[in-house]
Parts: C-alpha cells; sequence; structure tokens
C-alpha cells in the first residue's frame, strides 16, 4: 500500500456545548479514494471543514506527516489540499474564468496553470463555452462541474469532496463519479463524503461509516457494499 | 442657464466629495455587510492629516494629500483588526455600535489636541475664470478631476485585478474564500485600506474647498455620505458614486432656487422617496437565495 497522505487522529470537533465529532481516527493513503458516509448530521462535514482549517478542534491531522492545526486555511490549500464544499460555493458574480482563477491564488507557476486551464476545459468542455457567463447563471451540474474544477486549478494532490451528487439528476450523479473517477486516475487522492452511499462505496477503494460523530464501521468499498448493516441503514436494505 | 450650468458645476464638486466618501462606506459592507459609522470621521481625520502635513511640515498640495490617504489608511486597517475583527462571527449589530463608539473615540481624540476650528493654511492659489458668465476656479476643476481620477482607479482595481477579483468574491460568500487559497484577512485590509484613503481625499479636498475644519466636521457628512451610498445601492460601487452625485446635485440646486435652510429637508426627503420605489437602491439588487 502506498504511503499515508492525511492522517486524522482522535478528532473532536464541538460547536459551542454540542459536540459533533467525538475522537474519530482516519487514514488516506496516496492515490486513494476513500469515502466517509453516514445519516445527516453524523458530522461528516465538520470533517472536511477541520481538515481544511475552516473550524477548531482538538486532535491530530497530518497531511505527508506535517501538523496542520496552526496553518492558516489558504496556506492549506497551497500545501495541496482543495475543497469542494457543500453546495457548490460558486461565486455567482464572478465568471466562470474569474471563478477558476481565484482557485490558482497560491500558485506561482505561470506556465503551469496555463497548462491546466487546458486540462481543466478538455475535462469539462461545457465550462469552456461558458468561461465568460456569470456563475450564477451556470445550472446545478455545470455548477458542480466549476467546483471540482476549481479544485483541479488549485492543483490539489488530495481533493475533499463534500457531497457532489447533491441535488443533481441521476444522470449527471454517475458523470460527476466517472470524472471523480477520472481525476483520481490521473494521481489525484480523493477524500469523499456522501449520503449517497452506494454511489460513494462504488467508486471507492475503502470507505468509513460516520455515525453521530462516531466511526462504527470500516472497511474496504465492496465489503461496506456488502455489510447488512450497511444495507440496512444506507442502501434501502 | 448661466446659474443652471453654475450651480451644476457646484453640485459636481460637492457630488463628488460625497461619493469618494460613499464608496467607503459600500466597499466595506460590500466585504462585511456592516456599516462602518467610522468611516465620517475618518474623513474628518483626513481633513487634519492634510492639516497637519500643510501647517507643520510646509507641505505641498499632492504630498499632504499622500499623507493623509496613508495615515488614515493605516489608522482604518488598524480599526479593522483591533476593534472589528474580533466581532466578525458576533451579532451585526454589536459591530455597528462599535463602529459608532470608534467614531466617537475619533471626534474626542482629534478634540483633545484641536479643541478650536482650525483654518487650513492656502495649499494652491486660487485661479478664477469667467466664461461666459461662469465662474469657475481651479479648485473646483481639481476637486472634480482628482475623484474622479479616484473612483476610475478604484473601478480598475475591484474589476481588473487579483485583488479586486478576491473583493468580489468576498462580497458574495466570504466562507468559501480561503478554500480557494485567498488570504481572507490580507484581502480585507487592504479593501479597508482603500476605503479610507478615498475618505481621506474627501477629507483633503473638502478642506481645500471649505478650509475651516474641527472634530464635528465628518458627523453629518458622513451620515449624508451614508444615505448616498444606501440609495446608489450599498456594497455597489458605481451606485455609490451615482448616489454621492444625486445627493450633491440635490443640495446644491435646492440651495440654489429655495431658501438655503430647505436644503438637508429637501435633499433627504428626495432620497427617501428614491428608496421607496427602489428599495434596494439605484443600482442594487435584491440578492438571489442561496441554494
Amino acid at each position: 500500500m502506498n504511503d499515508v497522505l492525511l492522517s486524522v487522529q482522535e478528532l473532536w470537533v464541538s460547536y459551542g456545548n454540542i459536540k459533533a465529532i467525538h475522537g474519530i481516527s482516519f487514514d488516506v493513503h496516496e492515490g486513494e479514494i476513500v469515502t466517509l458516509i453516514g445519516a445527516n448530521g453524523a458530522g461528516k462535514s465538520s470533517t472536511l471543514r477541520a481538515i481544511s482549517g475552516l473550524i477548531p478542534y482538538t486532535g491530530k491531522i497530518l497531511y505527508k506527516g506535517q501538523e496542520l492545526r496552526k496553518i492558516s486555511a489558504d496556506k492549506i490549500v497551497g500545501m495541496g489540499i482543495a475543497q469542494v464544499p457543500e453546495g457548490r460555493g460558486i461565486f455567482g458574480n464572478l465568471t466562470v474564468l474569474e471563478n477558476l482563477k481565484l482557485a490558482t491564488w497560491q500558485r506561482k507557476d505561470k506556465p503551469e496553470i496555463a497548462r491546466d486551464f487546458e486540462r481543466v476545459f478538455g475535462i469539462f468542455p461545457r465550462l469552456q463555452e461558458r468561461r465568460n457567463q456569470l456563475g450564477g447563471t451556470l445550472s446545478g451540474g455545470e455548477q458542480q462541474m466549476l467546483a471540482v474544477a476549481r479544485a483541479l486549478m488549485s492543483r490539489g494532490k488530495m481533493v475533499l469532496l463534500d457531497e457532489p451528487s447533491m441535488g443533481l439528476a441521476p444522470v449527471l450523479v454517475r458523470e460527476i463519479f466517472r470524472i471523480i473517477g477520472e481525476i483520481n486516475q490521473s494521481g489525484t487522492t480523493v477524500l469523499l463524503v456522501e449520503q449517497n452511499a452506494n454511489m460513494a462505496l462504488r467508486a471507492a477503494n475503502r470507505g468509513y461509516v460516520l455515525e453521530t460523530g462516531n466511526i462504527t464501521l470500516s472497511g474496504t468499498g465492496a465489503e461496506l457494499l456488502g455489510n447488512p448493516r450497511v444495507k440496512e441503514a444506507y442502501l434501502g436494505g | 442657464m448661466t446659474t443652471f450650468l453654475q450651480q451644476t458645476l457646484n453640485a459636481l464638486q460637492l457630488g463628488s466629495i460625497y461619493a469618494l466618501i460613499a464608496l467607503g462606506y459600500t466597499m466595506v459592507y460590500g466585504i462585511l455587510t456592516m456599516i462602518n459609522f467610522a468611516h465620517g470621521d475618518l474623513f474628518m481625520i483626513g481633513a487634519f492629516f492634510c492639516f497637519l502635513g500643510a501647517t507643520f511640515l510646509n507641505l505641498p498640495f499632492i504630498p499632504s494629500l499622500l499623507l493623509s490617504m496613508v495615515g488614515v489608511a493605516m489608522l482604518g486597517v488598524t480599526i479593522e483588526r483591533v476593534a472589528y475583527r474580533p466581532l466578525r462571527s458576533a451579532p451585526r449589530v454589536s459591530a455597528i455600535i462599535t463602529a459608532l463608539g470608534v467614531g466617537i473615540f475619533l471626534e474626542n481624540f482629534t478634540l483633545v489636541f484641536f479643541p478650536y476650528p482650525q483654518s487650513v493654511p492656502t495649499l494652491l492659489k486660487t485661479v478664477i475664470w469667467n466664461i461666459g458668465g461662469v465662474t469657475i476656479s481651479n479648485l473646483q476643476i481639481l476637486i472634480i478631476v482628482v475623484a474622479i481620477l479616484m473612483m476610475i482607479m478604484l473601478d480598475v482595481i475591484v474589476q481588473k485585478t487579483k485583488v479586486g477579483m478576491a473583493m468580489r468574491a468576498i462580497s458574495w460568500d466570504k466562507s468559501v474564500v480561503p478554500l480557494m487559497g485567498v488570504p481572507l484577512d490580507l484581502i480585507i485590509s487592504i479593501t479597508f485600506a482603500l476605503g479610507t484613503s478615498l475618505g481621506a481625499t474627501a477629507g483633503t479636498l473638502y478642506a481645500i474647498a471649505f478650509p475651516v475644519i474641527d472634530p464635528y466636521m465628518g458627523i453629518l457628512v458622513g451620515w449624508k455620505a451614508f444615505i448616498a451610498a444606501v440609495v446608489g445601492g450599498i456594497g455597489n460601487i458605481r451606485g455609490a458614486m451615482i448616489g454621492g452625485f444625486i445627493l450633491g446635485i440635490v443640495e446644491i440646486m435646492v440651495a440654489a432656487f429655495m431658501p438655503s435652510t430647505y436644503r438637508d429637508f429637501v435633499a433627504f426627503g428626495v432620497l427617501l422617496i428614491l428608496l421607496i420605489f427602489r428599495p434596494y437602491g439605484i443600482l442594487g439588487k435584491p440578492r438571489p437565495q442561496k441554494v
């Protein structure tokens, strides 16, 4: 197995007196797709927000062996962890091109940026067609593609995806998952948070089940798909 | 006709000062959805910086203006860092009360050093031309030109540069901005520096046009510019410019053609009526619901 890229150890997150995450630990290895599945409010988004440095936490998060706690959110992006946030977070008042350019803020490698624009437009030809349109005028599916494209533009070595299938028609969900697979094939490590457990576990190498802030099950994607408890609770029996 | 042309020129002069101040309100609101009620007093501090530069350092106009812009920008950035940033996630009303408090602090701090109105030395020799019955002074031209240059510069920064792009992104959704690798606090500081230095420019121009200054001069002018920003559509940069010019025009025209005591009453009446028909302001739009 490849090296551990991200290691979450004894992570606790609370909002005021409410504990959202109760000391969870998991690892993501280089080149993997790992998924966290669980119901609404299980703590999936909080986990990703903690990794990206958006919320305070206790415990350790190590990326390439380096502790992230003291590092600001923008620098964490510069280290290679990109997040596609829940609800996509497209800037509706910026054009598609500007949305993509903004994501290159931490990068200084101009020729590489130009090459990545070509690569991203190769993956998402729709975005190239609409590059001068405002983000707010895109459809839900196009916005999701733009959100993923931004993560690629920031040169994420690791991409955290928060509910990429949310609110999308089934055909678009399949398209998004196909693209996630493609990105992973080209060397990007993926940590995927999903309520759509079926799609997520099929795509993932490994998965963890999160229930009210605790990891209750873990295993390979196939193992979890076959697990009776997972079937009952997340795959509709 | 000459009266009308004359008053139009006066209106442009006053309007460009209001517009510069209104920009400061609208920029801070745009990125933090907070009204910086100390902004009128930063305008006053700007006038005092110009006064200090001209009186004690014997600086000519341009260096006095630059001193004022840099001094007030540093003060504005400090105020954001010390007073507003700790309250960023606090209820809106706390930030507003703090801003009012900062304003009162600035007035009284200035009052300690300058308990009496001060007269600003003549920085530029006034030259008056008479063109077909319309008198134009070089100061009027200077004020209008400097104000318009500043506004063009700001518009270019906001629309064409990377920092401006980040500012626009923050105004849409600041929670996502750090995920793009953009240092949020730095961009907010730059916004304060820009907005307050425009206020300082207005203070300097005002001190040249009306060279007697006092620590309370920013209160009424500040309120008026704030209302101009709201009428233009708070958070909208071009709106603030339009709002400032509208207020200048209405004020001057009322003073010219009605008893001058009617000025503020009619000016504010017009603005309130405008808001009834355009509650989000002239260029403001109701924010679309986020999905």
